[in-house]
């Protein structure tokens, strides 16, 4: 199929939608300069994680159906969050798995694995001359496979990195603990606060030591939480979705 | 705030321990990875482990049954135990049995699940808990706060003072050789003593009634050896069912738990030795209705490696004493709602469900998945308090409707615009206590594409 015969569905969490507008656009703008075809339903709101994720899946289930009834139209469905996705994926099967509601499942993707996946892109010909650390979302990690994570005995690779590498001038920074979640955890965040907040002092300062400049990831919730604490520890650090940073191209 | 999370609060008032913990224990995680990527067939070694549990599993009745009739044809005399009351019982009248006084204990979880020590204390039998981490906290009559390395929460100046306090070390000395020589010395005089040795048991292979006991410091050996009689205690799941599968699994164990390629020793106990008696029970406590749980069966698999706790960010960040069960750290907080649903809820949201847990895992137990379960099992037997089911049902609707939601944002966002900052960092605001909330953007995306969206579409 041609690149502009896809029909794309792009789904902004509800996070982003509030609090991230930039992160929207940068993911709209990539997507149409690919040649893509790309609408976002107006009626979508959320993708009920954080009301399954406390143990309300079933109060979450008219949210589950807002979401197919807005997406079951596309093709693909792209969005900007690897969690999100990873929870329509997985946990979206306690709805009667109807041909709409598999078509949705299937066919959601996270931005990063569409791109290298669907569209087998990785070099997006980006000019970014920053030293950059990547934090690996625990849901596009262990939950879509982005990458191995360091638990696994297996080959190495890693679906953010190919996107980033090629950028001209940038610098990848390595960490210390690779991989280590960061302490959103949605919900988590809010009720076990100490333990959120200890591990995301424990993220940045990896990120600081190890030379960062800008800490991106496929997931602006953790990026939330991270640029929380930057900000309320006064450090000279940056967040940046990673959409916004491949958006930075010239295609 | 209480449970889990007052608790971990109280943990990560102290720093600079903190830190320590942390530190500690990501480092037993980092040698476990360079044992587990030594082995190329890792990941099949965990999926034949975990398949092997799977069918112990699906016929633990058949198993258990041939294990015990092995065991009594090694003339082993087997005895069951429904729970921990008539187990405790049951070491009791063996030791009544043989007038025993003094009894060696080499680790066993499922002592600490079913309170032994404290049992028999109250009996007048001197129970020695005989691996060192043990000893130590035992000394202090402190639970252990990490099933493999029990007394992982102390500091070696801590051991020092504490043996200076009870075997007269000296003051101010803490080297860690001069501590477990002195410790050895102790130990020794008990072992010599000892009149029972108790052991837990790590497999228990079904063809041939063997027990097999995994060891550092060959403690239950050294118990086993110089006790005439010898005692045995396993739960229900651990049995395998040849001698063959477990090559599979003394592969995994120690690398899981400790980074090393096997445990120092690796003990096969099979029948009583000359003019000894060998004794093994069998403990079910509540094991057989968690098998009937087929949503959480899978739990059951765990071989106590303790891999979990050791790569868990929240377990570093909290110790194991927050978790207030005997086995902490995320396998813990599946296994306790087993019994305690809802007074241990608080432990299945002491997780940020990375999932790390479930991929160290070397049997393959789906730990955060089963973590998600049990929340959504909490929350549909109406046991969250009310404070809680309230709200999620206001968010759940909001979620649902289009209109709430965009309304809701909206008003969220002005209110953060536009309330004074001591209102917005109130002391319920628990994301403000150590985070700045997110900045607020001239609109939503949503608004903006409403306004830019089309015009985009036509570029």
């Amino acid at each position: 199929m041609a690149r502009k015969n896809i029909q794309i569905g792009l789904f902004i969490p509800c996070y982003i939608d509030q609090f991230y507008p930039q992160v929207g656009v940068a993911t709209l703008e990539l997507l149409q300069k690919l040649g893509l075809d790309v609408r976002y339903p107006m009626k979508q709101t959320c993708c009920g994680q954080p009301l399954a994720n406390s143990g309300a899946e079933k109060k979450a289930i008219k949210t589950y159906q807002n979401f197919i009834r807005n997406f079951s139209e596309f093709d693909y469905v792209v969005s900007p969050s690897g969690s999100c996705v990873y929870h329509v994926r997985e946990h979206y099967n306690i709805l009667e798995q109807t041909e709409e509601v598999k078509k949705v499942r299937q066919n959601t993707y996270e931005l990063c694995e569409f791109l290298v996946d669907i569209l087998g892109i990785d070099d997006l010909k980006i000019r970014f001359p920053h030293k950059v650390g990547i934090h690996q979302s625990c849901h596009g990690l262990r939950g879509l496979k982005l990458g191995k994570s360091s638990e696994l005995v297996a080959e190495s690779y890693s679906k953010v990195h190919r996107l980033l590498e090629k950028a001209d001038g940038i610098e990848i920074i390595r960490l210390d603990r690779e991989d280590e979640c960061c302490g959103f955890g949605g919900t988590f965040s809010i009720f076990e606060p100490d333990v959120s907040v200890k591990m995301g002092k424990m993220r940045v300062h990896d990120h600081e030591t190890n030379g960062a400049e800008i800490i991106t990831a496929t997931d602006m919730s953790c990026l939330m939480h991270l640029e929380g604490i930057i900000r309320r520890e006064k450090k000279a650090l940056k967040v940046m979705h990673i959409a916004e940073i491949l958006n930075s191209n010239s295609l | 705030m209480k449970g889990h999370a007052a608790k971990a609060r109280q943990f990560l008032s102290d720093n600079e321990r903190a830190d320590w913990q942390d530190k500690a224990l990501w480092a037993v995680r980092q040698k476990r990875d360079v044992a587990a990527g030594s082995v190329r067939e890792w990941e099949q070694l965990r999926e034949q482990a975990s398949q092997i549990k799977e069918n112990v599993l699906s016929n633990l009745d058949n198993y258990l049954l041939q294990f015990e009739q092995a065991a009594i044809q090694n003339g082993v005399q087997v005895c069951w135990a429904e729970d921990d009351r008539q187990f405790n019982e049951t070491i009791l009248r063996i030791i009544r049995d043989h007038q025993a006084q003094k009894i060696v204990k080499s680790k066993s979880m499922l002592t600490e699940e079913c309170g032994l020590n404290h049992f028999l204390e109250k009996e007048g039998i001197e129970v020695v808990d005989t691996d060192l981490g043990e000893r130590i906290i035992q000394f202090r009559n402190e639970p252990p706060s990490h099933i493999v390395l029990p007394a992982i929460h102390l500091k070696r100046e801590e051991v020092g003072e504490l043996f200076h306090e009870k075997l007269h070390t000296e003051k101010g000395n803490s080297d860690p050789t001069y501590l477990t020589a002195a410790a050895r010395v102790h130990l020794r005089e008990k072992f010599l003593e000892a009149d029972i040795a108790i052991t837990g048991v790590n497999f228990a292979v079904a063809e041939s009634g063997t027990v097999v006991v995994c060891t550092n410091e060959g403690n239950a050996d050294m118990g086993v050896h110089a006790a005439p009689v010898q005692i045995h205690c396993m739960g229900i799941e651990k049995i395998i069912p040849r001698t063959e599968d477990l090559g599979v699994f003394t592969r995994l164990l120690a690398r899981s738990a400790t980074g090393q390629a096997v445990t120092t020793y690796t003990s096969h106990y099979r029948k009583p030795k000359p003019g000894g008696q060998m004794y093994i029970v069998i403990v079910d406590n509540g094991r057989s209705e968690h098998l009937g749980l087929s949503a959480h069966r899978n739990s059951l698999k765990c071989i106590r490696c303790g891999a979990c706790m050791n790569t868990c960010p929240v377990y570093r960040r909290s110790g194991g004493y927050s978790y207030g069960s005997v086995i902490p750290g995320p396998i813990g907080s599946i296994l306790a709602p087993v019994k305690q649903m809802k007074d241990k809820q608080d432990l299945t949201f002491a997780s940020s469900l990375c999932g790390s847990c479930s991929n160290v895992c070397p049997v393959k137990v789906d730990i955060h998945s089963q973590l998600y379960k049990w929340r959504q099992e909490i929350s549909e037997k109406n046991l969250f308090p009310k404070a809680k089911s309230y709200s999620l049902s206001i968010v759940g609707k909001v979620l649902g409707s289009n209109g709430m939601y965009n309304f809701s944002g909206k008003a969220a966002r002005w209110a953060l615009k536009n309330m004074p900052r001591r209102l917005i960092y109130n002391k319920l605001n628990t994301w403000g206590w150590g985070r700045e909330l997110p900045e607020v953007p001239e609109m939503s995306f949503k608004e903006w594409y409403k306004k830019n969206g089309n015009e985009r579409k036509r570029q």
